[in-house]
């Protein structure tokens, strides 16, 4: 069949160098890749086995802590436990635990990584127009063009549904970052530079603290993302609700599938409940009347 | 005469790609308008030299866009000149690097903003001390020395509040008491109260000239209002399309106007409330040892009374204590019509 295009070049060879590089890449360095990212399965599977080896009324009462840190807020607190109680009469808590461990372990080091670069963004149109175009890719690259690599350099497992999770997850907590801190209002900053703060104290006393709202509803839209990639994530060994649904559909059992898609919407709900608490009480301080 | 605390040299700014380029054309004629039409450059300064004394209030005024923002953001390098030289206390501040001009900052001129410019997330205490917290002075230490100027603020009990709690003259108040914090000798206020309603406008101004006199701060500031600017000014510098017109005292300045821009600047002014006594008495009018006695240094909107008493003339004493002449209605007439035509 013929093309629409003339073939200007040879694709074919191309592609064929890429495979090579690629699979050089894996036998070299994939074992030493699976050594670097140990600590990290380490720390995730250590996660999910205290989660799970805990009591429910701990676990339920460590997500209430964090509830009423986040937010000062009774109802949210109430409402978390009410939803964690109900997750535990659908009968899938281990696998809940499970998917907690991974898509914590994802946000937690989305944010480490995404709002430094965030930050760094923000403070230089080169390196935004350098970051633009790679976050723009990351959101519209279909999530099984990079899967597949992440499971062939890791073998599939907890780690490239990791990564893949992160990749995925991280743009809009790496966007908001910088649209926050660009967003703060610039008479504000300036008072800063007037009164002889350096780069870095009018980072941490006035950029990031104005633009955290916003830093904030990037965190929750990274961790909702994380959430629903674990769906995905599931297929390629990383267990948890994702892998009951996925059972649900090879099976064709719709119960199951129904019963762990609730579990998922609920740790949805939960998450969302937390970090919206925290964000708003953030949002109070900055603009506080009365009281 | 007082010691000169900032000289500002020939200084010129233009903003766009190629300041230095630009001002090159501007220097070989061209005026702000042609320079944004054809090189899409904007003149912010154009070669203004001034001198601002120690301990005065010096005024700036100009209409929107005429540069003065620009011009008092030289003082503390808030923006860079393309040409020129800026001395503090007889101190090049261009040839500053970036960690004296941090300390220049923190402990000799500060700054009050329009917009008040607030850290919203901290309460009142904490925006006062925050000049103090960049500087490194531990934390009681700033809090304590906050307090004292929110008290000569008059804002004692709102140590804990947040800005958005406070009305904006309370919030201009935190603004200038955490510009007095630090201790600066300079301040620099950039219409400080056009934010403001009058009357707290009027408070405000009786408050800052109070603090002027007992703490003998070096205070520039800007202001759009001819009033504000010849209550608070010693000296008063008028700006036009970054050009400096003209610089002197109020009485100066509406008495010989330097061009026309200047004139129909000063026109709609009350002048009855600035210009003085002394400067119109007529030395050849005898007075009756009974008249009514005003000084040389009362406005002639203090005259006006004794007229509506009904003395045909009030005699004006100097600053010896001797009569240097006298007014009578038609000469106070005089003085006001003059400049209004
Ligand atoms: N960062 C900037 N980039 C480009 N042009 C600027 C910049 N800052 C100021 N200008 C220009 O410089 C000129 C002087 O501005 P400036 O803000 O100093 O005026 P102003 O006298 O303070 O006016 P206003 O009374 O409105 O505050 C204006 O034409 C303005 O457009
Ligand atoms: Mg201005």
């Amino acid at each position: 069949m013929t093309s629409g295009f003339p073939e200007l070049w040879d694709t074919r060879s191309f592609g064929r160098a890429l495979d090579a590089a690629f699979n050089g890449i894996v036998a070299n360095w994939g074992e030493t890749l699976e050594i670097i990212f140990m600590p990290v399965l380490r720390a995730i599977t250590g996660l999910e086995r205290g989660l799970q080896f805990l009591p429910w009324w701990v676990v339920v009462a460590l997500f209430c802590a964090a509830t009423w840190g986040a937010g000062r807020k009774v109802v949210p607190v109430i409402v978390v436990a009410a939803l964690l109680v109900l997750l535990g009469l659908l009968g899938v808590w281990n696998d809940a635990m499970a998917t907690v461990a991974l898509m914590l372990a994802a946000t937690v080091l989305s944010v480490l990584i995404g709002v430094p670069l965030g930050i760094a963004m923000s403070r230089s149109d080169r390196v935004r127009g350098g970051m633009l175009p790679v976050l723009d890719i990351m959101q519209t690259m279909p999530i099984f063009v990079y899967l597949i690599p992440f499971v062939m350099l890791f073998g599939p497992g907890k780690i490239p549904a990791l990564l893949a999770t992160i990749v995925f997850a991280i743009p809009p907590v790496i966007r908001l970052t910088d649209l926050g801190i660009r967003q703060v209002d610039a008479e504000i900053v300036e008072a800063a530079r007037a009164f002889g703060a350096s780069p870095r104290q009018q980072l941490w006393t006035v950029q990031v603290p104005l633009a955290m709202p916003t830093i904030m509803a990037g965190i929750n839209q990274t961790t909702m993302m994380a959430l629903s990639m674990v769906v995905i994530a599931s297929m390629i060994g990383a267990g948890g609700l994702g892998y009951q649904v996925l059972q649900g559909i090879q099976r064709l059992e719709v119960s199951r599938g129904l019963i762990a898609g609730l579990g998922i919407v609920l740790l949805a709900i939960i998450f969302d409940r937390i970090a919206q608490s925290y964000g708003r009480r953030v949002q109070a301080n900055l603009h506080r009347e009365g009281k | 005469m007082r010691p000169v605390k900032i000289r500002v040299e020939n200084v010129s700014k233009v903003f766009g790609r190629d300041p230095a380029g630009a001002l090159a054309k501007v220097r070989a004629g061209m005026d702000k308008g042609q320079l944004k039409a054809e090189t899409d450059h904007v003149l912010g300064l154009h070669d203004v030299t001034l001198d601002i004394r120690a301990g005065e209030t010096f005024v700036i005024m100009g209409l929107s866009g005429s540069g003065k923002s620009t011009l008092i953001r030289h003082f503390n390098r808030l923006i860079e000149p393309t040409g020129g030289r800026i001395l503090f206390d007889g101190d090049d501040i261009l040839k500053y690097d970036a960690a004296r001009l941090q300390a220049f900052r923190r402990r000799k001129v500060a700054m009050v903003f329009q917009r008040f410019a607030l850290l919203p997330h901290r309460t009142v205490a904490e925006n006062v001390a925050y000049g103090l917290f960049l500087d490194g002075v531990p934390r009681a230490e700033a809090l304590r020395r906050a307090g004292e100027q929110i008290a000569l603020v008059g804002l004692s009990g709102f140590e804990g509040s947040y800005p958005a709690q406070l009305s904006g003259g309370m919030q201009q108040r935190v603004g200038l008491a955490r510009a007095l914090a630090t201790d600066a000798e300079v301040l620099l206020m950039d219409e400080a109260f056009s934010a403001l309603d009058p009357l707290i406008r009027h408070d405000m101004q009786v408050q800052l000239k109070e603090l002027q006199a007992r703490l003998g701060k070096t205070i520039v500031f800007i202001t759009h209002d001819l009033d504000e600017a010849l209550m608070l000014g010693d000296h008063i510098a008028i700006l036009k399309d970054g050009t400096l017109r003209q610089v002197g005292t109020g009485a100066e300045i509406l008495a010989r106007p330097a061009d026309d821009y200047v004139a129909r600047f000063v026109r709609d002014v009350n002048r009855s409330r600035i210009l003085l006594c002394g400067a119109f008495a007529d030395a050849g009018l005898s007075t009756a040892p009974d008249a009514p006695v005003i000084g040389a240094e009362a406005t002639l909107e203090a005259a006006f009374a004794a007229f509506a008493g009904g003395a045909p003339v009030v005699a004006v004493r100097d600053g010896d204590g001797r009569i240097a002449g006298a007014l009578t209605p038609q000469r106070v007439m005089e003085a006001l019509a003059r400049g209004q035509g």
